[in-house]
């Protein structure tokens, strides 16, 4: 194992962050904020509790992984389309590194930036409502696992990219309809009968339902389901990796 | 049969290749052929120059051999390690300084040497660094953002991270393109100073100055094939012409009868007579020439000899397409 060059990678990522701080961190921040004053507190004052949670509480796991999705995928394929971008990625394809290491190096640091993205909404959270997390380290390991996950799905969609455009697509496209759509301001058991079944092909659903659980005790579907959905997800994502740099496929093609 | 016959061990000159490149050959997904069946030992020590016109397939020739391009056809070996099996070991033993500036705006020049370092497999070494900055006159500038520096401070950065991890065999696509005279011979001297110190250099380049003035040996590629490697001495001695061209008291109308038979050419203003004869052999015939113009009585005022150059070598290999 190539330890260096993970280390090297993942600092040169992090430090990628640090000069877009604003970029990185801030807005995803303020955006979310906005949400909680106008979902939270100028709305959410006016509805009900939902199983048993106030509407603001309820929203937070869902604002969240709205971000969290967001973020993940934005940094994982910016990162990686960048020296594709500028050529850099020359150096990477002539090093002595595994696939598995580049995408420790590139997807770890994605990850990492998405974790603290992640715990600073939640500070951010406790200025705007009051909340309690029912199982606080279900919660981070949902937290990191989706992280993960995310910025692997980014990670491929950097390396399938050939123009700026393609790397918007599928967040702006994909992503956040699904994300809206996928719980994040309401429960699936709000929907019509037809509806809820139709949700259930959202994968999105699983997550922020299995990220629910963890802050209340309750779900749309069963925990299990949702990790085995992430951990699914996860396992694709990487198999696509591995056959992309054992094939060449738009990086030594 | 003996095992020991069955695989005899390398001859000593195999011993000393430091890159193998054994049928290779590239067509890329649209289709184009790039490379067609090259084969190449590149010996330790040596430098190397690959001529070729634009497009000839040089940069995709180093480029599989580096790992950047995977190759579709053909084996690569280097310091022994297949590039593809051992990728590693292969990688580890090279550096490259690609021709266009690729390099990350935004980092500084010790950071961006730091993370080569690192993702080559070494361990940082502060000290090592310093003295390759030292060596390419960039440690003033160590704290600069890539993005600040000019166009052949950028260079030194592209060169400096291709040394950052030591490797032993170094390739220099273009070195030279958008470089000023005294980089470029800066860079000359540096090169030289690698290969004192024992590192295998090959650069691709379509300044014949450049292979001249550097290279051991010459490979000339063109059309995606190597259609010839041979020690640079060798080549000019082979392919070079020797011309002894006279300048004459009168002008002459045509080559006399008793000139006929030599290899001669004869100005439009009948003033310069060409001899050309051939550097390889005992006998030049310019003793013999001497003597027949003195018994015609042509008088000369002026004689002077001249040789052509590796640029009319090259010319003439790359118009044929193959080699002699």
């Amino acid at each position: 194992m190539n330890l260096h060059a993970i280390r090297a990678i993942y600092r040169f990522e992090m430090a990628r962050t640090m000069r877009t701080l604003m970029q990185s961190i801030a807005s995803p921040v303020l955006s979310t904020s906005l949400y909680f004053i106008v979902f939270g507190a100028a709305i959410g004052s006016r509805m009900g509790e939902i199983d048993g949670t106030s509407y603001g509480a309820f929203i937070i796991p869902g604002l969240i992984m709205l971000s969290l999705l967001g973020e993940s995928i934005s940094n994982a394929s910016f990162g990686i389309y960048m020296p594709k971008w500028t050529g850099t990625i020359y150096e990477l394809l002539s090093a002595p590194v595994s696939w598995f290491e580049v995408v420790i190096g590139y997807v770890g640091a994605a990850a990492s930036k998405s974790v603290i993205l992640g715990l600073l909404i939640l500070a951010t959270a406790r200025f705007f409502v009051d909340y309690e997390i029912a199982h606080p380290v279900w919660m981070f390991g949902f937290l990191l696992l989706t992280s993960v996950t995310f910025s692997l799905f980014g990670f491929i969609i950097g390396l399938w990219a050939n123009d700026f455009q393609k790397l918007q697509v599928i967040p702006l496209l994909v992503i956040t309809p699904l994300t809206f759509l996928g719980g994040a301001f309401y429960s699936i058991s709000m929907l019509p009968p037809l509806w809820q079944k139709i949700t259930l092909f959202n994968p999105v659903v699983y997550l922020i339902s299995g990220f629910r659980w963890s802050f209340t005790g309750r779900a749309d579907v069963h925990i299990a389901i949702s990790t085995a959905m992430t951990l699914g997800f996860l396992l694709v994502c990487l198999a696509m990796v591995w056959w992309i740099f054992r094939s060449g496929w738009r990086l030594r093609n | 049969m003996s095992s020991a016959l069955a695989n005899p061990l390398p001859a000593p000159q195999e011993a000393d290749v430091v890159v193998s490149v054994r049928g290779l050959g590239k067509t890329y997904t649209g289709g184009f052929e790039a490379l067609r069946n090259i084969n190449l030992d590149i010996r330790r020590g040596e430098i190397l120059a690959l001529l070729g016109p634009n497009g000839a397939g040089k940069t995709t020739l180093i480029s599989i051999i580096c790992g950047i391009v995977n190759a579709s056809v053909g084996q690569v070996t280097a310091e022994g390690h297949d590039i593809a099996r051992d990728y590693r070991a292969a990688r580890s033993a090279i550096g490259l300084v690609p021709q266009e500036l690729h390099t990350d705006a935004f980092e500084s020049v010790l950071a961006t040497l730091r993370f080569s370092r690192g993702l080559f497999g070494k361990p940082a070494d502060a000290a090592r660094l310093e003295q390759i900055l030292r060596d390419l006159s960039l440690w003033e500038k160590r704290n600069s953002k890539i993005m600040t520096l000019s166009g052949g401070m950028k260079r030194r950065v592209m060169i400096a991270k291709a040394l950052a991890h030591d490797p032993k065999i170094l390739f220099l696509d273009e070195p030279s393109a958008g470089v000023d005279v005294e980089l470029r011979h800066d860079m000359w001297q540096m090169v030289r100073r690698l290969r004192e110190g024992g590192t295998t250099i090959i650069l691709t380049t379509h300044y014949i100055e450049e292979a001249e003035e550097m290279a051991d040996r010459i490979g000339v590629v063109n059309k995606g094939e190597l259609i010839l490697v041979e020690d640079k001495h060798t080549l000019m001695r082979k392919l070079g012409k020797k011309q002894l061209t006279l300048t004459l008291q009168q002008p002459m109308q045509a080559i006399p009868q008793g000139l006929a038979g030599l290899p001669l050419e004869l100005s439009d203003d009948g003033l310069t007579l060409v001899f050309t004869f051939d550097t390889q052999s005992e006998e030049t015939g310019i003793a013999d020439l001497l003597r027949r113009l003195g018994e015609q009585g042509i008088d000369f005022k002026d004689l002077r000899t001249s040789e052509s150059s590796l640029e009319d070598i090259f010319v003439n290999l790359v118009r044929k397409g193959n080699a002699p």
